[in-house]
């Protein structure tokens, strides 16, 4: 017998092989993904310096990073404040005011066949054309532009949450009415918890189509913010600036939505979601 | 005692194509403590009957009471349906006091019964377990469990094995059946499966075809202390024949 247990760790058991292998492909894929980024930086480095692009026009890595190095730091992270605090209002209160009237609309059977048809209408307008009345209506600066953000996503919202709410299974509902709940209980018991995963998907969307709003009320209306940066520097023909404030925006978007992916993870936690 | 009673109750559903009328002239009544089912042919109307007595929808014409007093959707009924339908994201400890916090009735008292019910039937050591993780038959254990929890004075059970594969069926239908006896429970059970009616009722009630209405009452003598031993008697193929004939002409 002795010895044996030597000989035993030489020999990989079958799940041993099949955790490396995948821990192998992790890796690769990693550093596959990295080198996607990597080529594309280097390249368009390259490019630019070899005169293939003018970097004047296409602007390059080195020079974003310059121009990003020049700015005042105090300058740059108010006009990110500004987008951020304009994109994160316009999140929040669409979100609510979304699942409020989606809440409304199931509740009240009546409310929801006669506004089906304006839903419709107003989902298929697009939203954007509404920029100048928004503007003269709620003047122009910050409040302009969250109304955009919230006019932009509440519409999809409203939809998407509705939907959600009348697909809850029916078997579940008369349980509930057969022992006696009231509509709200059903609400409160039943249609939230059972769309948390839909309310979390919604919240998602949003996170995407706020920027949209945020970024087009900006280039309509605005004197400072990310949007503001891109707008200005394509109209001076400071192509560096555009390119840093796209790459900001870039990562800011990305970090927003990490946000939400966690409170996903959260949320599936604590409700037991597969 | 009487506990149920259905006095000429008539019910005509309305819908832009048509009327139907789903249920004529049914009388029926049901004593404290006693196991009736209802059998049909298929599309009779036996959930119509159950959503009647559950007080969920209202008849036409006639009464539907318990204790002579009007049905109404109170908690003094519990409902058994085909699924189980526990919720996913609540425990099953959770899931079983759902008929109390809607009743508001979730008292320490309370909680505490529906635990102890929860430790006399097996599933004490899944009360922080989720549904998914629950067996076909622990889960519709589970589902009984929530259902008596409330007390309810009376059980409607629509169906409530046809959802489990047919082995396990039989053992959760014990299950099921031992449970209400031993909690002395009024129950009224529908289904189309005519040995699971003849294996568990006192009486069994054949329903004619659309519309639905009383055909006739069959008050059993089968000897057995649960529906598994009620089958091997000699009288449980008397009964199912008897009564599968009378469904069966009902349903040319």
């Amino acid at each position: 017998m002795k010895g044996l247990p030597c000989l035993m760790n030489r020999i990989k058991s079958p799940r041993d092989v099949y955790l490396a292998r995948r821990r192998t492909d992790k890796i690769v894929t990693l550093i596959l993904r990295i080198g996607v980024l990597a080529a594309f930086i280097g390249l368009w480095e390259l490019a630019a310096k070899l005169d293939w692009i003018d970097p004047f026009i296409f602007s390059c890595p080195s020079r974003i990073v310059s121009t990003l190095a020049s700015i005042d730091p105090s300058e740059l992270f108010k006009h990110i404040g500004y987008t951020l605090l304009e994109c994160i209002v316009g999140f929040l209160a669409a979100s609510l005011i979304g699942i409020a009237i989606a809440v409304l609309l199931w509740r009240f059977i009546k409310l929801r066949e006669v506004l089906e048809p304006y839903i419709i209408v107003l989902n298929a307008l697009p939203k954007i054309a509404l920029g100048p009345i928004i503007i003269i209506w709620v003047g122009a600066g910050v409040q302009a532009i969250a109304v955009m953000t919230i006019l932009i996503c509440v519409i999809v919202t409203v939809i998407s949450v509705l939907n959600g709410f009348m697909s809850v299974d029916a078997g579940k509902i008369l349980l509930l009415r057969s022992m006696g709940a009231s509509k709200f209980q059903i609400l409160t018991r039943l249609v939230f918890p059972a769309n948390i995963p839909a309310l979390v998907n919604m919240l998602k969307i949003n996170v995407g189509l706020a920027w949209v709003g945020t970024i087009m009320g900006e280039y309509l209306v605005s004197s400072a913010g990310l949007g503001y940066l891109i707008i200005y520097g394509s109209q001076v023909f400071k192509m560096d600036l555009v390119m840093s404030s796209t790459v900001i925006l870039c990562l800011l978007a990305t970090v927003m939505y990490l946000a939400v992916a966690g409170v996903e993870r959260l949320t599936k936690k604590k409700f037991n979601i597969e | 005692m009487t506990l149920l009673a259905l006095d000429h109750v008539d019910l005509i559903y309305q819908s832009p194509e048509g009327q139907t009328e789903a249920v004529r002239d049914l009388s029926l009544a049901v004593d404290e403590g006693e196991f009736i089912a209802l059998v049909g042919p298929s599309g009779c109307g036996k959930t119509t009957i159950l959503s009647l007595i559950a007080g969920l929808i209202s008849p036409t014409s006639g009464s539907v009471t318990i204790d002579g007093v009007p049905v109404s959707a109170n908690g003094d009924v519990g409902y058994m349906l085909q699924r189980d339908n526990l919720f996913e994201w609540r425990t099953i400890e959770s899931n079983v006091t759902l008929g109390l916090s809607i009743q508001k009735k979730l008292t320490p008292e309370s909680r505490e019964y529906a635990a102890s019910m929860l430790d006399k039937y097996g599933l004490g050591e899944f009360k922080k377990h989720y549904p998914t993780q629950l067996s076909g038959g622990m889960r519709q254990r589970a589902a009984l469990i929530r259902t008596l929890a409330f007390k309810p004075r009376l059980l409607l059970l629509d169906e409530p094995f046809s959802a489990i594969d047919f082995q396990t069926r039989m053992t959760v239908c014990d299950d099921v059946y031992s449970i209400i006896k031993r909690e002395n429970k009024t129950a009224l059970l529908v289904t189309h499966d005519i040995s699971e009616a003849v294996s568990m009722a006192d009486r069994v009630v054949v329903l004619s075809a659309r519309p639905a209405t009383v055909k006739k009452v069959f008050t059993l003598d089968v000897p057995g202390e649960t529906p598994l031993r009620r089958r091997e008697s000699p009288l449980f193929s008397k009964w199912f024949d008897t009564i599968w004939k009378e469904v069966s002409e009902e349903k040319k």
